[in-house]
């Protein structure tokens, strides 16, 4: 479709209104002037506008289906929930919408259909821009505006044509009849051009972000020893685009030095991290806040999180001890939060060398930052750390780790627990505050020393960011002028027979021509005095009277 | 009294001087006569369309005058009365609301019962420009003050006591993004009501030069003015708008960059302001391109209220997405 245009126009204009007139054409013109007639329907603004409500449209499941990109936790829970049903809509790319091929289709055509009707229309107004502005019909009284002079004064009427700032031409023809032209308001079609060029510059831009960007989610607890580097081993979880290779991510390494939230009235209210991070050995800190990223070379880290570290220490039947930095997950806005501890190389028997078999241990939790023990509930309502305590259900047996399957750092694996490889040690969960310990019947124990905070942060490359946003100032930019200037001419005519009349039309619907017109007349003409008002304003609009 | 008792309070005495106001714009709405079907005729003729069954109706206006329980004098005393009773209302909400800051020490759009409040300080307020403008006649405030009322009744629905703000509403961006969007959607409320009052007055008319009687509640529109005048306004508020709710969704994105990483995430907030900007771009291409188009172009305008109106509500409170604000 693209390609026919302009083969169109280098055939000499002759042979293709033979080739019309022929009944039979040959096929290569046949398929011309199919992809001319596509071309042409493609290109106007009613398939545009199909196109954009198409876009819309597009967009609703996204909204309405969990998506990928944004949440695939959420995508595996539907999974779940529709057994049935998720595995069919997937094929239709439910879960991933803004990257499916129909949705990417819309946006293709509309994106050619925008720069099909660009590009004539800026050579059409380009030669506007350098043309003089048109000369009067010779009946002017058919224009919207017309009124009759005694007289008037060219200089003058030149004058107040450049004082309101119009474009004019004089003419004159052989009869005497001199008539000057003018015309205003050709930034409307200018910003009208460059607003819909803004928008191929944004769609350019998404693109650009779809195919180069990526990002990583971190957890980030407290201390040197927690520090990440980006690597995608080291995320959470990741997204790349197409076009991303894993090894191109640039090096650069994060560590939390302090993390503090503060809480009012049972809400956090501010977010503070302190970070050091380190570009080809050189150390740099930062004050990385809510709404305050950090820029590393184009690559952004943003804080957009936070939560709990427990920290517990486990002491096997063997008095061997092992200290676990553990994030939990909140459950809610009073950081009530869930998390578990698992100790897969517990019990190792110092005088066999082994293993115990079957002595892996694991605590599934929740951490309550304030606890109110004189109510019979366990959650709080205050997350702030006034009294946390963790509540424990402690497991032995097979923790099933070892079979490769990805699983929850969260939760102990529910599937040992039922299938009976995980024995169930308490029935009801054991509270202990901070200092405390649980004891199991072999003797070890699980001590709760503390709890810390930790960060979540986004790591995140966009090269079309910048794109997008140029796009986006200079279409805000270009709307104003496109919706408010009004493109509008004048005229005035000395006719032989020693008579003046003045003309307007507007090329935009907009109802204040006359009042214009006749300011712009009696500009030119001192003695003009516009015509009373017309009878219909009798109703007063508006009348406060 | 409390600041919060204080908004409280002052928020019910808007409801009620704005249902006054809507009475009394009632009166001159039914009872004026300078608004009767005779002007209307003679406005769309001068319009250069022609109107039949112009006598009928002068008849039925002269039956109205005979009947009627007050003067049209008195009539336009009672929509004076509306339009001060407007004013006061207004500035009663728009104390509530900055009460309500001074209370709570913060800008005033931190939750959904906020941000109605918020739409209907802005419709008000377009309203009155509008009036004072002269672009529109005061009777209609009839159907401004209706619609405002309608919102701020909604609003009670998801009351919220106010309070402090979750962080990532902290940022002067949030500030910048949601005056836009709530003045936006203020904007076009007011959009909409003209929208709908010109299908009404074109459908009457089409009726009356049908020779067709018009019944209730058609017949409301008899004393609305011309169409083309009505459709004119209803243009004119969404160029105004349309601009803003482009920026809205703009520094909305900016800040969603700060706040959450990524300028546009498709969360379902994000995609249904993307549907109502899109439809309201549909809409000024419609308004342009052609006699049917642009008979179609209300019902677009009142389409992309509607997707508002869903984002409002709908997305907030059924969907789960970033934009979810605790608790409402
Ligand atoms: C092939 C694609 C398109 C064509 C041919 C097209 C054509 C036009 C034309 C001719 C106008 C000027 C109307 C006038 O002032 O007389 C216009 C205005 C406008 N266009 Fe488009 N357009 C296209 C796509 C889009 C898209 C994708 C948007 C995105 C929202 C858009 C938004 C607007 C807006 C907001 C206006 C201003 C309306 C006004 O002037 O009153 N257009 N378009």
């Amino acid at each position: 479709m693209t390609t026919s245009e302009p083969a169109t126009r280098e055939s000499p204009s002759g042979g293709e209104t033979a080739v019309r007139r022929s009944p039979r054409k040959s096929p290569l013109k046949a398929t011309r002037s199919f992809g001319r007639r596509w071309w042409h329907q493609l290109t106007s603004m009613r398939t545009a506008l199909l196109l954009l409500l198409a876009l819309a449209l597009a967009a609703i499941p996204g909204s309405t289906f969990p998506q990928r990109s944004i949440s695939p936790p959420d995508v595996d829970a539907y999974y779940a929930d529709h057994p049935s049903l998720a595995p069919f809509l997937d094929r239709l790319w439910a879960f991933d919408v803004y990257t499916s091929p129909w949705f990417s289709a819309i946006y293709l055509l509309l994106m050619i259909s925008l720069i099909g009707c660009i590009i004539p229309r800026l050579g059409v107004h380009l030669k506007a821009l350098r043309a003089a502005p048109p000369d009067a019909p010779r009946r002017m009284e058919i224009l919207p505006y017309h009124r009759r002079l005694d007289g008037a004064n060219e200089t003058r009427a030149r004058a107040a044509l450049k004082q309101h700032r119009f474009r004019t031409v004089r003419r004159e023809s052989d009869d005497g009849t001199v008539t000057l032209a003018a015309e205003k308001g050709y930034l409307r079609e200018s910003g009208n051009l460059l607003f819909h060029t803004s928008i191929i510059f944004i769609l350019i831009g998404v693109a650009a972000g779809s195919l180069f960007s990526w990002y990583g989610n971190r957890i980030l607890s407290e201390g040197e020893d927690q520090a990440f580097c980006n690597n995608l081993q080291q995320y959470d979880e990741y997204g790349l685009g197409a076009y991303v290779s894993e090894t191109s991510l640039p090096r650069f390494c994060v560590q939390l030095d302090d993390f503090d939230a503060e809480f009012s009235g049972g809400g956090p209210t501010d977010f503070d991290a302190d970070v050091t991070y380190t570009v080809d050995g050189t150390e740099d800190t930062y004050d990385l806040r809510v709404n305050h990223p950090l820029n590393i070379d184009g690559t952004n880290v943003f804080l957009i999180g936070h939560g709990y570290t427990a920290v517990a220490t486990y002491t096997d039947r063997y008095g061997n001890a092992q200290t676990v930095h553990q994030p939990f997950l909140s459950m809610d806005a009073a950081l009530n939060s869930e998390g578990a501890f698992k100790f897969p190389d517990a019990n190792f028997n110092p005088e066999t060398g082994e293993v115990d078999a079957d002595a892996e241990v694991g605590f599934d939790a929740v951490l309550v930052p304030t606890y109110d023990d004189s109510t019979a509930m366990l959650l709080g309502s205050d997350p702030e750390l006034n009294n946390p305590v963790l509540a424990l259900t402690a497991y032995r047996g097979d923790l099933g780790m070892g079979d490769g399957l990805p699983e929850s750092v969260y939760s102990v694996n529910a599937d040992q627990i039922a299938s009976g490889d995980l024995e169930v040690l308490n029935d009801e969960a054991e509270v202990i505050g901070v200092g405390d310990s649980m004891e199991l019947d072999d003797g070890s124990t699980l001590t709760f020393d503390g709890v810390e905070q930790y960060a979540v942060l986004q790591v995140r490359y966009d090269p079309g960011g910048p794109i997008v946003l140029a796009g986006a100032v200079i279409l805000i930019g270009a709307l104003l002028p496109t919706l408010t200037v009004r493109r509008r001419r004048y005229w005035i005519r000395w006719n032989p027979d020693g008579t003046v009349e003045t003309a307007g039309l507007n090329r935009n619907d907009y109802d204040g021509l006359e009042e214009e017109c006749d300011g712009i007349t009696a500009d030119i003409a001192p003695d003009y005095r516009p015509p009373e008002p017309r009878t219909d304003s009798e109703e007063p609009i508006g009348s406060t009277s | 009294m409390t600041g919060a008792q204080a908004a409280n309070a002052l928020f019910v005495a808007t409801i009620v001087t704005y249902a006054a106001a809507m009475f009394a714009y009632a009166l001159e709405y039914a009872f004026d006569k300078r608004a009767s079907p005779k002007r209307a005729g003679v406005l769309v003729a001068s319009g250069g369309e022609a109107v039949d069954g112009d006598e009928r109706l002068d008849e039925r206006a002269d039956d109205a005058a005979s009947t009627a329980p007050i003067t049209p004098a008195a009539a336009r005393g009672a929509g004076r009365l509306g339009l001060i009773l407007t004013y006061l209302g207004t500035a009663a909400l728009a104390a509530s609301i900055v009460t309500r800051v001074v209370y709570t020490g913060r800008w005033p759009w931190g939750n959904m019962f906020e941000y109605t409040v918020g739409v209907a300080l802005a419709g008000m307020v377009t309203w009155l420009v509008l009036v004072q403008n002269r672009h529109v006649p005061r009777r209609l405030g009839l159907f401004a003050t209706f619609a405002v009322t309608m919102v701020l009744g909604t609003s009670v629905r998801v009351y919220t006591d106010a309070g402090p703000l979750v962080p990532a509403l902290d940022s002067y961006w949030i500030i910048i993004h949601v005056t836009a969007a709530i003045t936006a959607s203020g904007t076009l409320l007011i959009g909409c009501v003209f929208a709908i009052l010109h299908l009404l007055k074109r459908r009457h008319d089409r009726q009356v030069s049908d020779g067709k009687w018009v019944g209730f509640p058609l017949s409301v529109a008899e004393r609305l003015p011309d169409a083309t005048i009505l459709e004119r306004v209803t243009f004119k508020i969404h160029v105004f708008a349309f601009p803003l709710l482009t920026f809205g969704i703009f520094a909305g994105s900016v800040w969603a960059h700060f706040a959450w990483g990524r300028y546009w995430a498709w969360d379902p907030k994000e995609v249904w302001a993307f549907i109502a900007w899109v439809v309201y771009a549909a809409y000024l291409h419609a308004r342009v391109s052609g006699r049917s188009a642009k008979a179609n172009a209300p019902w677009i305008a009142i389409l992309g209220y509607a997707v508002m109106l869903f984002n409002l509500t709908a997305v907030n409170l059924v969907f789960s997405g970033l934009h979810s604000y605790a608790g409402v």
